[in-house]
């Protein structure tokens, strides 16, 4: 029996459907491996026994012929911001120590209803603030990529941020896919740290209702694999309007397989002029080089286009995300759910206590900034100029994809780097978000694909950009790049191997 | 007249302007799908949109925007095809989110006017401002237990609609009126019920004063949650005195929100931390800006009952009413219906008449509202018929009326029940009339001697010889044939 914790998703799907393995045996592998790596800190909460009983679920329709798709069976790690029922859910806080949920989010609902297997709840950075998994209650998340012959000697590296746990079980083979969500390359960067595919879809395509709220306009659920053909089913799966979430768009969900099937000849491909920063580490400029020239080879036309305001877009992303933050966190107040830390004084002084202890540096830091942009005197100056420039760089995008169908970045501006760098310099560890967060101000598909390593033998992402609810155009562009790039590298310890 | 406080150095204006906050009529909240009914359990109409769990997201309830829509209309008030939802931050525990989901910078309503029937039959206009949705707050409960303050959620997430005048107001008077004028409205649109005591309407009084004759708009204070129209009234009266009690000691008028203690009549500033906030407005990112078509809002319009301002003017030129009668009327749609199903191929004046007098005087003593009446609108019509026919008089009526609210029973069967029927048999009558004249030689010399007045009395002598039942006309004529008066 060939390793069951290797496989892609489309190979689970033909595996079931062959009958060459079982959900259950997948299922149990799967959960080896989450015992085995739990060094990772990967996962929050295992969810072993719910990953048995639905994939005997599985197994059993199966049987009796009626498989639901090709999710049926597939086991999947769940980012720790998706609420579960009957399972506890944290996003990565202290303050909501003894929440479980009574509800079940939309986006893991459909995919429940698809027959994927959950195996647990994957950890991330406190309320999916941070770029490094490093601002978590329950501790940082190893990147299972170590250095090239430097395995033993250094530190451990960071797997990004912040869906980190999700991205670094799908890297290390504890699961062929996780879902995880981007605010502002909470999906695409850790997936670049870690060597996989992630892909954030246009804002409105998944619900988020039940998705534990950082920022209401930026926050979309989007998957992991190690594929890109692996995260168009997956998308499939997790898409749809809900008219429990007013902001989910009411268009159906096309075929995005269908899409990949499509050659990349004559797409037009915009590679971005204000990407190109100053002090760009020299391997990430030459892969994004490297990038223009597999998709001419793939028949791709490469263009240079202008997108005028970038420069504002991370000083934009830091108003507008803290401040709707700054509102969606004051629930937490330790009345109704969650911690409650009361040494008997006043109302306000049990809020203070609550929230004081039950937030990390980060999470205080951004419920500041946001407190302050929308405070008197200087909401006009910060957040109304956000939102401002917001439509700025909206319009940028829609201007550059008059000429280009996809655009072409790096996903972030280094590699992984060792887990408790760049903690002491808040705008430093930002910086990792540059080239994704505006394709998030915009709402726009994006994708990031591991296209290389560098020379510490660390992947390193590129990152494609699409017209709104044009994934299609963005799942056809990454799969000709997936294709020319042939990156096939895994890190050690992959899927159980030694 | 105009009202004015009298200070040291002369006379006071008061200025006012109030913002209302009416609860819609809406059987779900304005963001999710709880009931609203009142009275219910604590915390047995919270879903978990109200109680703010973690990723729960509202969804705009579309009745509660027709019914503002509607309300809007209702007040000849411009509607703004273009609104947004925006969230006020705060913290208290029973504003489950932090934030209240508010209109701010963009209401769904924008400005329209409440005309004011005032007590002379003219009317004045009280300009609206403007017209917003809300969400409710929950209740604290601070009475059940002696260390702890419970919560109650059944409120939170209710849909209100906040209602802001111009500071056209002049007097508690004039208050009182806006808001009976105001509510009649609401409830002729069946948006708001109005019912103060259980909480669907509250006000909140912005007072200030200027001395009379100026145009000034002086420092206001604002006079929150006041419940009812009197303690409304009584609060600018309390607060315009003080106001002016202040100016006259050479002080000045702080803006500060306090509150009206009805027990010792006066107003009281609130504790500084319950209103010193900065309350972060912004749009709510989890609600799409509310985009209304011309086509939804003139079908709404197109569904607009009579208000009662028309409903007035048509009661004084279809019935020839005074405009206080008609104004009196059509101030609730009960009373109004009730009135035209009376007058309705009858005398209107006499209806009208009726209504206002006998009917609103039952419905009064009884405290019983006009639809819960025993006497339904056919019964007082034929109550009526039977005057009009001659059957019996005015007065006999009245005793009839009396009945029929006690018995429920139709007035023509207590009429032939207690014999009330008039005599209008001339022979009988004649009977009457000659035993009054035989009893009473010197009256009636009088009348035969041109003393045309005493004819009355005789009249009434027939009558309380006949229990009240002759017809008194009839009486009249043929004393006149047998005195030659």
């Amino acid at each position: 029996m060939t390793a069951l914790t290797g496989l892609s998703i489309a190979a689970v799907r033909d595996g079931l459907a062959e009958r060459d393995f079982t959900a259950l045996e997948l299922a149990r592998e799967h959960l080896r491996s989450i015992e085995k790596a739990r060094h990772l800190n990967a996962f929050i909460t295992e969810t072993p026994e719910i990953a048995l009983a639905r994939a005997k679920e599985s197994d059993a329709r199966r049987a009796k012929g009626k498989a639901l798709g090709p999710m049926d069976g597939v086991p999947i790690a769940i980012k720790d911001l998706f609420c579960t029922a009957s399972v506890p859910t944290t996003a990565g806080s202290h303050i909501l120590d003894g929440f479980t949920p009574t509800y079940e989010s939309t986006v893991t609902a459909k995919l429940k209803a698809a027959g994927a297997v959950m195996l647990g709840k994957t950890n991330m950075d406190e309320f999916a603030m941070g770029s490094s998994n490093m601002t978590s209650y329950h501790g940082p998340v190893k990147n299972p990529w170590r250095p090239k012959g430097r395995e033993k000697r250094d530190k451990n590296l960071v797997p990004g941020g912040s869906s980190g746990g999700s991205a670094a079980a799908v890297a290390a083979g504890l699961a062929p896919a996780a879902i995880g969500t981007d605010t502002g390359g909470s999906i695409r960067q850790p997936a670049s740290f870690c060597g996989i595919v992630g892909m954030k879809p246009t804002y409105g395509r998944c619900s988020r209702w039940g998705i534990v709220a950082f920022a209401s306009s930026l926050d979309q659920a989007g998957p992991f694999a190690r594929s890109v053909e692996d995260t168009a089913i997956l998308l499939a799966a997790m898409a749809g309007h809900d008219p429990k979430d007013s902001t989910s768009a009411p268009v159906a969900v096309p075929d995005f397989q269908a899409a990949l099937k499509k050659s990349a000849k004559g797409l037009k491909v915009g590679i971005p002029k204000e990407y190109t920063m100053d002090g760009m580490p020299a391997a990430i400029d030459a892969l994004w080089k490297r990038g223009v020239a597999w998709m001419q080879a793939q028949g791709a036309e490469c263009r240079e286009v202008s997108l005028p305001h970038t420069a504002y877009a991370l000083p934009t992303y830091y108003i507008v995300a803290p401040a709707e933050a700054s509102s969606n966190l004051a629930r937490y107040d330790g009345v109704r759910f969650g911690l409650r830390v009361d040494e008997g004084g006043t109302l306000d002084e049990m809020y203070a206590a609550t929230r004081g202890e039950g937030f990390g540096a980060e999470v205080r830091r951004r419920v500041l900034i946001g407190t302050y942009v929308l405070s008197a005197g200087y909401y006009d100056a910060y957040y109304l100029k956000a939102q401002k420039v917001r439509a700025l760089i909206a319009e940028d995008f829609r201007k550059a994809f008059e000429a280009v169908d996809v655009l072409l970045t790096p996903t972030a501006p280094s590699a992984a780097f060792a887990i408790g760098d760049k903690m002491d310099d808040p705008v430093a560890m930002y910086l990792n978000d540059v080239f994704t967060v505006p394709a998030s101000l915009a709402g726009l598909p994006a994708i990031s694909l591991p296209a290389g390593l560098d020379a510490d033998g660390l992947p390193l992402g590129l990152h494609l950009i699409a017209k709104p609810f044009d994934e299609e155009t963005l799942f056809r562009a990454a799969a000709a790049l997936e294709e020319a790039c042939s990156f096939d590298a895994h890190p050690p310890g992959f899927g159980g191997s030694p | 007249m105009s009202y004015l406080v009298k200070g040291e150095r002369g006379d006071w204006e008061a200025v006012v302007g109030l913002e209302v906050h009416a609860q819609i009529v809406s059987n779900a909240k304005l963001f999710s799908g709880a009931a609203t009914q009142f009275g219910a359990a604590p915390n047995t109409q919270v879903s978990l949109v109200d109680a703010a769990m973690p990723g729960m997201l509202p969804v705009l309830n579309g009745h509660c925007v027709a019914q503002a829509v509607r309300t809007g209309l209702g007040l000849k008030a411009k509607i703004n095809t273009r609104s947004v939802f925006e969230r006020k931050n705060y913290f208290y525990p029973d504003l489950p989110h932090g934030y209240q989901i508010s209109q701010y910078s963009q209401p769904i309503v924008g400005e329209g006017a409440v005309l004011l029937d005032m007590a002379d039959g003219s009317t004045r206009t009280i300009g609206i401002e403007r017209l917003h949705m809300e969400q409710d707050a929950g209740k604290s409960l601070h009475d059940q237990d002696p260390n702890r303050t419970f919560i109650d959620l059944n409120r939170a997430g209710v849909a209100l609609m906040e209602i802001v005048s111009r500071p056209d107001i002049r007097s508690p008077e004039e208050a009182g009126l806006y808001l009976r004028k105001l509510r009649s409205i609401l409830r002729y649109l069946g948006t708001c019920d109005g019912n103060m005591e259980e909480g669907s309407m509250r006000a909140d009084v912005n007072v200030s004063v200027r001395p009379k004759g100026s145009n000034e708009l002086r420092t206001r204070a604002e006079v929150k949650n006041v419940n009812s129209v009197r303690f409304v009234m009584q609060a600018i009266e309390a607060e315009a005195a003080r106001q002016v009690a202040v100016y006259d000691a050479g002080g000045q008028v702080t803006q500060e929100t306090r509150l009206y203690d009805s027990d010792a009549g006066e107003t009281r500033p609130m504790r500084i931390k319950e209103f010193a906030h900065d309350y972060r407005y912004f749009p709510d990112p989890d609600l799409l800006p509310l985009v209304l078509t011309d086509e939804y809002i003139r079908k709404i319009e197109a569904d607009l009952p009579e208000l009662p301002d028309a409903k007035k003017q048509r009661f004084i030129a279809d019935y020839g009413l005074s405009p206080y009668d008609a104004q009196v009327l059509a101030a609730e749609r009960e009373t109004a219906n009730y009135f035209e199903r009376v007058a309705k191929g009858r005398d209107a004046k006499q209806a009208a008449n009726w209504v206002t007098g006998v009917l609103f005087a039952h419905v009064n003593e009884t405290g019983k509202s006009i639809d819960a009446s025993p006497i339904g609108p056919e019964a007082l019509g034929q109550l009526l018929d039977l005057i009009n026919a001659g059957t019996i008089s005015g007065r006999i009526a009245k005793e009839v009326f009396a009945d029929m609210a006690a018995t429920g029973k139709p007035a023509k069967d207590i009429v032939a029940a207690r014999g009330l029927t008039q005599i209008s048999d001339a022979g009988a009558i004649e009977v009457a009339v000659d035993k009054v004249i035989a009893a009473n030689p010197k009256q009636a010399a009088d009348v035969r001697a041109g003393k045309a007045k005493t004819i009355g009395w005789l009249v009434g002598q027939v009558m309380k010889a006949t229990g009240g039942k002759a017809n008194p006309q009839m009486v009249n004529e043929l004393l006149k044939r047998k005195l030659g008066g």
